[in-house]
């Protein structure tokens, strides 16, 4: 697999995605929820799982930055273009949508203690009308992420379907090259 | 009038005036500058709330502290439990059922100095029809006619069933309640 890319980057893809994928279903399932004791444990993991995001989107910038691996290598000019957007979208929403997240809950007057344990500072102070805008703001960039992930994800398979290269194969070491020999 | 008085009736005045000059008694209780707040846990995170409307008729003689009377009502509807949501929730049945029990009651008993300017103040606290005993230390600060009690106790909410059913377990919300009170009164005529 020396086509790949090294394993810290691989692991904390992966593990970003099911957090965020969980925290995302989670917040959506909140929305229409009345208060209840399973409201307000699911709330707390949604933020739990957003800070954890938050928390790793350095260790994962640090893996991409030492990776030795381009990531435009077998891409044409305008699909390495698109991914350069794309991936520097996906990269400024894994930091801006927790980070609202957490202003927001400052704003609403609920300090965010991660796992319960590590009480965060809160960022600003309680008000209610900020609060209700930086939720807003917090669902809106969700929604463009979750846009941003399908085009991602289309671009993957597309590659890994259509246009049979190891674009794909670079994230899912198991996967092997889809072309069967190019090592 | 005259308001020339000798000196020996002065003196006499001040003698007889002495025994009471000294007997500030702080009973004209100013809802308006006294809060009522109070610490929730959910999910280990601590929650700020309070109540806006209560009163109370408090009368409080620093050199007599075994005569001191207090007694306050709070209305609970007028909770801010810090969200709307919060706020609707726990005015329902399961949490304090205020449209049978609107009001929350404290009759103290006892009042007994401790150290400096605290007092032990005990007595029945009724919340949702239960009445249990509950005492406090209280400090009480003068500046010139006003006087602030201040002070803070823990309430275990299940004692008084308040969050029963979906909410008995405090792995959500904790059974412990940090309550923080600053009850002013000024000193009026004295009676």
């Amino acid at each position: 697999m020396n086509q790949g890319y090294r394993w810290p980057l691989v692991s904390l893809h992966w593990l970003t995605l099911l957090l965020i994928a969980a925290a995302f279903v989670i917040g959506n399932v909140l929305e229409d929820m009345a208060l209840s004791p399973l409201k307000l444990k699911l709330y707390a993991w949604h933020k739990w799982l957003g800070m954890t995001v938050l928390f790793l989107l350095p260790l994962r910038l640090l893996a991409r930055a030492t990776e030795r691996l381009d990531q435009s290598v077998g891409l044409l000019p305008w699909e390495a273009r698109a991914s350069l957007l794309v991936h520097a979208a996906l990269y400024l929403l894994m930091f801006a949508v927790p980070f609202l997240g957490w202003l927001s809950s400052s704003a609403a007057g609920f300090q965010v203690v991660w796992f319960g344990v590590l009480p965060l500072p809160d960022l600003l102070d309680k008000n209610k009308e900020l609060g209700d805008l930086l939720q807003q703001v917090h669902m809106l960039l969700n929604f463009s992420m979750a846009a941003l992930v399908v085009a991602h994800l289309g671009a993957a398979l597309k590659h890994h379907f259509i246009d049979r290269d190891d674009i794909l194969a670079r994230m899912i070491p198991f996967l092997g090259t889809a072309t069967g020999g190019t090592k | 009038v005259n308001y020339r008085l000798s000196a020996p009736a002065l003196l006499g005045a001040l003698l007889i005036l002495a025994p009471t000059a000294h007997a500030i008694e702080f009973n004209q209780f100013q809802p308006g500058k006294s809060t009522l707040s109070f610490v929730s846990k959910q999910m280990n995170v601590p929650v700020e709330g309070r109540f806006k409307s209560f009163r109370g008729k408090l009368a409080f003689d620093p050199a007599q502290p075994a005569a001191a009377r207090a007694e306050f009502e709070i209305d609970l509807a007028s909770i801010d439990a810090g969200s709307k949501d919060a706020d609707d929730e726990v005015a329902g049945k399961a949490w304090f059922n205020t449209k049978e029990f609107p009001v929350a009651r404290f009759v103290a008993t006892s009042v007994k100095p401790l150290d400096g300017n605290r007092f032990e103040v005990a007595g029945k606290m009724s919340i949702k029809g239960k009445t249990l005993d509950l005492a406090t230390p209280v400090s009480v600060t003068r500046q010139g006619n006003n006087a602030t009690f201040d002070g803070s106790l823990v309430l275990k909410r299940a004692d008084y069933g308040i969050g029963d059913g979906i909410w008995a377990d405090f792995g959500t919300v904790a059974n412990e309640v940090q309550i923080k009170f600053r009850l002013v009164a000024t000193a009026a005529a004295a009676k």
